[in-house]
């Protein structure tokens, strides 16, 4: 066997690639909805992106054509900006950034701009916190269920590990003291050195913020372990409901001592719809972390030109607090919508207050309460019915028959047709062998309403059984 | 007694970042007091930065004459299309434009297919991934001597991966030998480190100089023989000073059965020939599908803004405008090193024939109180404080002999620079009286 061959990274399959999570987007790439061209095809809900809100971003680039154009007040600033590279930021970006961060949070916490590092989106502000605060072997304790993506990059070239932080629905998936303590106690058996904790708040995939209660009990927890806590606020704009939003910032507020162990992560991607532009970031009191993070962020650093739009998108205070309202309010009808639609089919989900999807209770449908009654429901509902949604296995979830449905990446229309879908799934199924695939699915002729998939449903899986 | 704090990782501690060496220091030493023609005549200039400022009116009158390259346009989807694209993939229209410029700056003697183009933000990035997908921690990469300083960061500091050096030096104008190969192979096997690549960076910094076919043609067989991977940083490939002059890693490897080609990846990027390192766009060329997929998985970390990618795909497949910018921004940068050569030459100094790059690299041997890298950086802090000139030493590139500066001649206008060469010229005189 050649030596040439790949590192160990290249060939393990840590990056996750292989779970559940993204075959559920490959078959929709395979056969993606479309009202017109394809109204048969798979709807895409597992997907966590907003795109409810471009109109109010659109209306305002057409007004100021300058930021787009990368002038001010005229004058082309092209090519200073194609120069500035320093990893410090566009200093105007930040400061619109660290100001729309805490006006996200009520202007409750002052966020400021020399503690924030800019980093290519979150994906690489977690990487990049995990290569700072843990060595290889070391772990890290995070709440399940969690966001799959975590896998790929917080372990994968970093080494780390995640020991989970069981949740279950008994308390509507709280973290507890006893949880963590569990989840501690469990890492040292292993012989594994834990670091810190990371959430996510809100969370994904429960949609549900942090009650105050619960960050008291991180934080004490923390500082009694003395490790890091993380907090991955990517979705703190989305939270759209009571009890309303608490970032660990403001829990810190009256404490003393703990801030150096306390880090932030941001991102635009879900907050404003942006996640081509690769805008993330990593806010720490930690000056020492600061400037690890800061050196580690020339592997990715936020394009210049994107820098400078965005920072005369959100010095624009009045842009700013319409977007962060009116945003809101649009998560919630549409959230509304999906949580009534679920329920004319009999589906309840956990009761939440944020993010762009609610986590659904479909135990009551699984032909068995296993995780492969949970796999053999999902791909009934991504084959069958046509719907691309998120086991909660591929979300290290305890529970078998729990799904992450997301409902800001589509239209209204598409919303209700997904449902009327569900609800057709759900009215035909008799009996637990109901609704089973094979040769009987092709022979039947497609009506509308009734079922969508027709064709090929068998092949489709043999395609990917492998 | 200061409370101890949570502690950090090893790696977010360690100077391994190199940030501490001198080719940051004098960044420093010119942050805090920047020439100004006008308000700050008197200040340092800065030499050491490898920026190419020659060309930016081309690219400036393109963009008047094109605004709507900037924006998405009256089509409603196209800028939320453009704000949701975060396909690791890369938008074709960008990637098949890059695959184009880089063919162009080949003369067309090269096929790039845009399926194996990974884009990162940065060379930086894409010398990172590389290690990454080559080497585990505790290999090896083979590097030739002088090289640019950041590859000690992007190579080895968060992927545990070593530097091996392969000593060049003056007696041959620093050509890599296979001497100098077999002798680093023999030097990491006694230390016990495993080979897993050769990087080559071609045309080279700091030399300036494009490297050779025999060499490039020796330097693929030694890594066929190795059965170790070769990475080709052809980042300044658009900067070789006669478009002849320069020979792709991808040119020798064309005329190469399918297992020489696989273990070949090529790094470009936009930040050196067209002058816009802002905006982050790195790409890995590779042969090898398995090293294009991890490629792209890991290039999640560090992808390109797609507002950039959408900006720069109609430019980069505009053949008339590239052409013309290739054939000019080679001809002034010709132009600039000649006239740094000259000066330089007048004022008793001798350089590194050179063909290529946004740099010269440059004796003063002479000058030097003793042939040391002390007395190299002695030399160098005065040229700092007293010349006001803030260039690179030939140390903090690896070279093994001291005495030898790079010095940048791009990433200012042509009067700043000839301000530069007067001071050295007084420098070097005062020296030599004194």
């Amino acid at each position: 066997m050649p030596q040439m061959l790949l590192s160990r990274k290249a060939a393990c399959n840590t990056h996750g690639q292989d779970s559940s999570y993204f075959l559920g987007w490959q078959e929709y790439e395979k056969n993606p909805y479309d009202p017109r061209t394809n109204p048969t095809g798979i709807i895409q809900m597992g997907l966590a992106e907003n795109q409810l809100s471009f109109d109010l971003i659109e209306s305002w680039l057409e007004r100021h054509p300058d930021a787009v154009g990368l002038r001010r007040d005229g004058a082309l600033v092209f090519r200073e900006l194609a120069l500035f590279q320093d990893y410090h930021g566009l200093p105007a970006f930040k400061k619109a950034l660290a100001d729309f961060m805490g006006e996200l949070r009520g202007n409750k916490v002052k966020f400021e701009p020399h503690k924030l590092v800019l980093s290519a989106g979150s994906t690489s502000a977690n990487e990049t916190l995990m290569f700072c605060l843990a060595e290889p072997g070391e772990a890290f304790l995070l709440p399940t269920p969690y966001y799959p993506g975590f896998d790929r990059d917080l372990k994968w070239r970093t080494g780390a590990e995640i020991v989970p932080i069981h949740c279950s629905s008994s308390n509507g998936f709280r973290v507890t003291k006893a949880a963590l303590e569990k989840a501690y106690q469990g890492a040292r058996k292993r012989n594994l050195r834990v670091k810190g904790v990371l959430v996510t708040n809100p969370s994904n995939p429960l949609g549900t913020t942090m009650t105050r209660y619960e960050l008291d009990t991180l934080i004490d927890f923390v500082v009694a372990k003395d490790i890091h806590l993380i907090s991955d606020e990517i979705y703190s704009g989305t939270s759209f409901d009571a009890p309303g939003f608490v970032s660990v910032m403001e829990a810190i507020e009256d404490r003393q001592h703990v801030s150096d162990r306390i880090h932030v992560v941001y991102s635009l991607s879900k907050d404003l719809g942006l996640p081509g532009f690769r805008v993330g970031a990593i806010y720490s009191n930690n000056e020492a972390v600061v400037a690890a993070a800061t050196k580690m962020s020339s592997f990715g650093l936020v394009s210049s030109q994107t820098q400078y739009l965005l920072s005369v998108l959100l010095s624009d205070k009045e842009f700013t607090r319409n977007y962060i309202v009116e945003n809101q309010k649009r998560i919630k009808e549409r959230h509304d919508r999906l949580v009534q639609g679920l329920r004319r089919s009999g589906i309840s989900c956990l009761q939440s207050n944020a993010g762009l999807f609610c986590w659904v209770d479909m135990r009551h449908l699984l032909n068995s309460n296993t995780f492969e009654g949970e796999m053999e429901l999902w791909k009934k509902i991504v084959y069958q019915v046509g719907l691309n949604i998120s086991p909660g296995s591929s979300c290290h979830s305890d529970e078998p028959g729990w799904f992450r449905v997301c409902f800001a990446n589509m239209s209204a229309a598409t919303l209700d047709l997904s449902m009327q879908r569900l609800q057709d799934f759900v009215a035909s199924r008799g009996g637990p062998n109901d609704g089973a695939s094979g040769p009987r699915r092709q022979k039947k002729k497609p009506s509308l309403g009734k079922w969508i998939l027709t064709l090929s449903s068998s092949d489709r899986i043999s395609d990917r059984g492998c | 007694m200061a409370k101890k704090g949570v502690p950090l990782s090893e790696m977010a501690t360690a100077d391994t970042h190199g940030e501490d060496s001198p080719y940051f220091a004098g960044w420093k030493a010119y942050d805090e007091d920047p020439y100004d023609a006008a308000s700050n005549p008197s200040g340092v200039i800065q030499m050491g930065l490898a920026e190419n400022q020659v060309s930016f009116d081309l690219l400036e009158d393109y963009l008047e004459q094109h605004p709507q390259e900037f924006g998405w346009g009256c089509g409603i989807s196209s800028f939320r299309e453009n704000a949701l694209f975060q396909d690791y993939h890369g938008l074709q229209t960008f990637r098949r434009a890059v695959a184009l410029f880089m063919e162009q700056i080949r003369g067309g003697r090269t096929q790039f297919d845009p399926e194996h183009i990974v884009l990162t933000a940065g060379a930086t990035a894409a010398n990172e991934l590389l290690s990454f997908i080559l080497a585990d921690p505790g290999d090896g990469l083979l590097i030739p001597t002088p090289y640019y300083p950041g590859f000690d960061r992007d190579l080895r500091w968060r992927t545990g991966v070593n530097i091996i050096p392969v000593h060049c030096n003056s007696s041959n104008g620093f050509q890599i030998t296979l001497r100098a190969l077999e002798d680093a192979c023999t030097g990491a096997e006694s230390m016990k480190v495993r080979v897993k690549g050769f990087l080559l960076t071609n045309p080279s910094n700091p030399l300036g100089v494009a490297i050779t076919r025999p060499i490039l043609e020796e330097i693929l067989d030694f890594v066929s023989q190795k059965d170790i991977h070769l990475i080709s940083d052809e980042i300044y490939s658009g900067s070789v000073f006669s478009s002849d002059e320069f020979v792709s890693m991808a040119e020798i490897v064309e005329a190469r059965g399918h297992e020489e080609r696989e273990r070949v990846h090529i790094v470009y990027s936009l930040s050196k020939d067209l002058g816009l390192p802002g905006y982050r766009v790195g790409t890995i060329y590779s042969y090898n599908d398995q090293v294009v997929t991890t490629a792209r998985r890991m290039s999640s970390f560090t992808l390109v803004s797609s507002q950039t990618q959408k900006m720069l795909a109609s430019m980069l497949s505009d053949k008339e405008f590239t052409k013309n910018y290739l054939r000019t921004n080679r001809e002034r940068l010709k132009k600039r090193y000649e006239f740094v050569v000259e000066r330089l030459s007048n004022a008793g100094i001798r350089c590194l024939r050179g063909n290529a790059g946004l740099f010269c690299w440059m004796n003063l041997g002479e000058l030097l109180e003793e042939p040391t890298v002390e007395g190299e950086l002695s030399l160098w802090n005065l040229i700092l404080h007293e010349a006001k000139l803030n260039i690179s030493p030939g140390s903090s590139c690896h070279c093994l002999e001291a005495g030898w500066f790079r010095v940048c001649f791009a990433n200012m206008s042509q009067q700043t620079l000839e301000v530069a060469l007067r001071r050295m010229k007084d420098f070097t005189e005062k020296m030599k009286e004194g």
